[in-house]
């Protein structure tokens, strides 16, 4: 295409744009709420994930030892599970210091209690790993790979913590992707219209312009210029007010609530977005592709 | 330049041939009549000849393309080659003079310092120099079929189209464009006229091909309208 025609193209799609305002308003509208909608889910899913994994890292498993094991074969297993990708950290606790912790936990004087039992530790078969992972999805299969190896007496597992978490965790995903998509439909249906009625204001002048010889992309440019300012107005926008809501809720929650700070870390409104202003205006963009493409080809058929 | 072979066409809605067994050949230059009442199937030649329809069975070849065989991506070349101009003008009214004529070169993508030397020309060829600026709706019917003329000529096709082009005009209008598309015809472009004006047919004693119940009965040199009643 040449560069007149490319600007004829984009004139004509502006001028689209102007003649069906209302239309093209309410497609505007639709992909801000949508987008709009999208940014906060985002921002919300990101903190609660971040959230999330600190609370599962505080999810313990504890892998207990046969009697009398030897030194070389604790070893082996801890070599064994640290195989295991999902494991995020693998501690060694010796019987020892499983015995110091018990104490301090559990005793208003560790001190005596330690000289209480001296010499005798009564935790002296607890040595074990103390495993966290990345994700508790799978726990059950990784518990029961723990209890598959070989001189593994006992593993002790939060499971009802851990599968809260896992089951929340995925709730609030899954929720989320589904009122995302359902909205990334109705954007596009949405846009379709607004080109449909495009379409129809212009059906004489685009019977005209096919017989005098235009090609199917000439026909079809300025509808899908259209298409694409719609989307990047539409998430240009949203993005802004996301950047605004997002910085101003967290200062007044800190401001006003300053005891979150000390167990829940915010992502900082910069880190968040770098992903979400890309994606938005990618999809909003995307959106109008799409919307465009789909419903020239269905009514433009040459 | 045109070729009809044995064209027929079938509309699936219909029991009967809107065009049967039509043979056509119409040589580069030439100035041609289509003549015969409503529902002889002049509309539905033309929509054969731009493609628009393809036909039931029979072969089409106009200017080089043979339309059984040309992909639909060619199309729009193959109408490059043909000027339409139909009864109602069909003008783009939100559009001036200058802005419909320049829109036909702007949609087969003529450069712009193309489109700014030739426009003028063509308006001034029509006799409408001077009403560039003008709305459709400030023009005559014989001035709006003098812009869709100009439309359809500013791309230089070899072939010009014209459906029942007198169709809205009062005789003297209806005269001036005669005496346009026959210039045109002088300069080599193949023009066909479709109408049923029985006195412009008769005076200007071109070919005359008539049209009846979708049958051609008769294809005359310096032909004359055949009244049917």
């Amino acid at each position: 295409m040449r560069i007149s025609s490319g600007l004829y193209s984009i004139k004509q799609g502006l001028k689209n744009i102007r003649r069906n305002l209302l239309f093209s308003l309410a497609s505007v509208g639709t992909i801000v709420s949508c987008l709009f909608l999208l940014g906060i889910f985002y921002c919300v899913v990101v903190n609660f994930r971040t959230a999330m994994d600190d609370l599962t890292n505080t999810v313990t498993f504890s892998v207990f030892f046969d009697e009398g094991i030897s030194e070389d074969n604790i070893k082996l297993i801890g070599d064994q599970i640290r195989l295991k990708e999902e494991i995020n950290t693998c501690d060694f606790i010796s019987a020892d210091q499983a015995w110091k912790d018990f104490a301090k936990n559990n005793y208003e004087d560790p001190e005596e209690a330690m000289k209480a039992f001296a010499g005798d530790n009564p935790l002296k078969n607890s040595a074990s790993y103390k495993i966290t992972l990345k994700d508790l999805t799978n726990q059950d299969q990784f518990v029961k790979y723990l209890e598959s190896l070989n001189g593994v007496r006992k593993v002790n597992a939060s499971r009802k913590a851990a599968d809260g978490i896992a089951a929340l965790n995925s709730v609030v995903t899954y929720s989320s992707v589904s009122i995302i998509v359902i909205l990334l439909l109705v954007s596009i249906f949405l846009i379709s219209n607004t080109i449909t009625i495009g379409i129809t204001v212009r059906k004489e002048e685009i019977a005209i312009m096919k017989l005098i010889g235009a090609t199917n992309f000439f026909v079809r440019a300025p509808f899908i210029v259209e298409g694409i300012v719609i989307g990047l107005i539409g998430s240009i926008i949203p993005v802004i007010l996301v950047y605004l809501a997002y910085d101003n809720v967290i200062n007044y929650v800190i401001g006003r609530y300053n005891i979150i700070k000390d167990f829940f870390a915010f992502v900082p409104v910069k880190e968040l977005f770098t992903t979400l202003a890309p994606v938005s205006i990618i999809i909003g963009v995307g959106l109008g592709l799409i919307g465009s493409i789909l419903t020239t080809r269905k009514h433009l058929k040459i | 330049m045109i070729e009809l072979n044995h064209v027929k066409m079938k509309y699936p809605v219909s029991k009967t041939y809107a065009l049967n067994d039509i043979n056509i050949k119409i040589e580069e230059g030439e100035f041609v009549f289509i003549v015969g009442t409503s529902g002889s199937g002049k509309t539905t030649l033309i929509k054969l000849l731009l493609k628009e329809l393809d036909p039931t069975s029979g072969s089409i070849k106009v200017a080089g393309y043979d339309y059984a065989k040309m992909k639909r991506r060619s199309i729009p070349k193959l109408r490059r080659n043909i000027g339409v101009v139909f009864q109602n003008f069909r003008l783009l009214k939100d559009r001036t003079v200058y802005e419909n004529v320049a829109f036909a070169q702007r949609v087969i993508e003529t450069p712009s310092r193309f489109i700014r030397r030739q426009v003028p020309a063509m308006l001034t060829l029509v006799g409408l120099a001077d009403r560039y600026k003008a709305y459709p709706r400030q023009l005559s019917g014989g001035e709006q079929q003098r812009v869709a003329l100009a439309r359809a000529l500013v791309n230089k096709p070899a072939i010009l189209l014209a459906d029942e082009p007198t169709g809205n005009l009062d005789p003297k209008n209806s005269w001036e464009i005669m005496r346009l598309l026959e210039d045109v015809n002088k300069k080599g472009t193949t023009v066909v006229v479709v109408t049923h004006n029985k006195e412009i047919v008769n005076m200007m004693q071109k070919r005359v091909i008539t049209l009846k119940k979708g049958e051609l009965i008769s294809d005359e040199q310096k032909g004359g309208y055949i009244d049917e009643d």
